[in-house]
């Protein structure tokens, strides 16, 4: 998989599962990929579902103070009073995937589509399946198993470690 | 003239890497790949990016927001 024999590599513990947070471990996973680097991914909790299937992600402003969203050449920041109403995750989520489009971001079906193409290591936590019932055939294909032990083991392997 | 051009204008990190290492794949070794970004980011990216895969950046410029690399595939 890798271009050189000595190849350097990179572990990213993944925790997060939103349409924000779900862009650095991606990002990151597949440009290393694309620069020789062995990747593994661990999802566990929230970022367990960045490898199902079918990927609905969502994002809210609730709570994040420094979501600044670019509008009508000014900023807009949301307050968390009215960030809790109903249908405001849903319309941030539309208002960030025009802005993604608009910006020649990739989506992040399409990195997914790249880390499993640069053969990138993709491990389920098997804890995170038991607690919130995920069924591995939920899962993208290709995907591996493993615990705190697996990871462990290919973290002190690795040149770089990372915790999203 | 390169031996094979990419057209990486109005994507954005890291997509003008990513489509280049595929593109790369297909050039032999000691072939060149062009790569036209409108990325900013991409002229410290692909400086990065020949530095850790050990293929040569021999040409990079910039001209009204286009930005031209040309990349020696080494290895």
């Amino acid at each position: 998989m890798s271009d050189k024999n000595n190849a350097k590599s990179m572990s990213i513990i993944v925790t997060k599962g939103s349409l924000d947070w779900a862009y650095p471990p991606f990002i990151l996973g597949t440009t290393a990929a694309a620069m020789g680097l062995e990747v593994s991914m661990f999802f566990t909790f929230y970022g367990l579902a960045l490898l199902k299937k079918d990927l609905k992600l969502q994002m809210t402003p609730l709570g994040n103070a420094a979501m600044e969203m670019p509008m009508m050449g000014g900023h807009m920041v949301m307050p968390n009073a009215m960030a809790m109403l109903p249908g405001v995750d849903a319309a941030a989520t539309v208002m960030m995937k025009n802005l993604i489009k608009k910006k020649g971001v990739a989506s992040i079906e399409e990195l997914r589509e790249a880390a499993v193409d640069s053969e990138i290591k993709m491990i389920a936590c098997q804890m995170t399946l038991d607690l919130f019932e995920y069924k591995r055939e939920d899962l993208i294909e290709g995907h591996e198993i493993g615990g705190a032990a697996t990871y462990i083991d290919i973290a002190t392997k690795s040149d770089i470690n990372l915790f999203i | 003239m390169a031996d094979a051009v990419l057209d990486a204008k109005g994507l954005n990190c890291p997509l003008p890497i990513l489509k280049a290492k595929k593109a790369l794949k297909d050039v032999p070794a000691g072939g060149t790949l062009e790569i036209v970004a409108t990325d900013p980011g991409s002229v410290a990216d692909f400086e990065a990016f020949c530095r850790t895969t050990g293929n040569e950046l021999l040409d990079s410029k910039s001209d009204g927001g286009v930005y031209t690399f040309l990349i020696k595939h080494t290895s």
